[in-house]
């Protein structure tokens, strides 16, 4: 594993640590010298799923959320976003567009754009055990690594 | 999250500035609502040309205000989105709701 290099953090779901975690991944993800693009992408990417923890996965108590970025071999950028709260029963479903258990405030759109802004996303999640999210996107190097 | 209004014959603009994320969207959509309230706007502007950042949670409050302004038989717009609000918006498919003006009108 050499060529792995990584954060990991913890945070309570507060609304308020979205900007916290979107902030910290994008300043570590800024090694591999994206592009000012690629970088919003990863902190959309982020933001949506730690919104979901707090929304879907805690509703209405405080869990904890943890969050691993990675950077493998040099060019791919994943990040882990893990929850232990009441899980997604139909991960399918979930994922489809406008598809929402949150009512009017939410828009049904937070896997449509995890999926549009990175390359990949992967979905495990047990009800009443929790929800794990890993995206990847390449990053191109512009210049050669230092 | 800051929102700046402008309020004038009937069209009631709101510029919003900064990021519009799940934590932002929570207050801004109750100033929001009493600004309407308030106005009784027959046209709604969203203006984005000073938004930084938006994610899905942006996407439900753009949708909740057309739908609010439809309500009392107005209508709402988006103007000016750039960057990575502009990729947000047409990841999301939006525009097949609300109009969305990449220049003011």
């Amino acid at each position: 594993m050499t060529n792995t290099d990584y954060i990991k953090f913890e945070f309570p779901s507060r609304s308020v640590n979205e900007s916290f975690a979107r902030a910290a991944v994008a300043s570590f993800a800024a090694r591999l010298d994206p592009t000012l693009e690629e970088l919003a992408d990863i902190k959309t990417a982020v933001s949506e799923a730690v919104t979901n923890c707090i929304v879907h996965a805690y509703p209405g108590v405080l869990g904890t959320i943890w969050l691993r970025a990675r950077i493998i071999d040099e060019s791919t950028f994943e990040i882990t976003v893990r929850d232990t709260g009441v899980g997604i029963p139909d991960v399918k479903k979930a994922r489809e567009p406008m598809y929402t258990t949150g009512g009017d405030d939410r828009s049904g759109m937070g896997f449509t754009i995890m999926e549009s802004f990175m390359d990949k996303v992967k979905v495990r999640s047990v009800e009443g055990k929790g929800t794990s999210v890993t995206m990847t996107r390449r990053i191109v190097r512009r210049t050669s690594a230092v | 999250m800051k929102i700046y209004t402008a309020e004038n014959d009937g069209f009631l603009k709101l510029s919003f500035t900064g990021e519009l994320d799940h934590h932002g969207a929570k207050t801004a959509m109750k100033t929001i609502d009493g600004l309407i309230d308030d106005a009784l706007p027959r046209n709604l502007i969203m203006d984005l040309s000073e938004l930084n950042f938006m994610d899905s949670s942006g996407i439900a409050l753009i949708l909740r205000v057309s739908r609010r302004m439809s309500d009392i038989g107005g209508k709402a717009w988006v103007e000016n989105p750039l960057g990575q609000p502009l990729r947000v918006l047409n990841a999301s498919g939006i525009d097949r709701v609300v109009k969305v003006f990449e220049k003011a009108r």
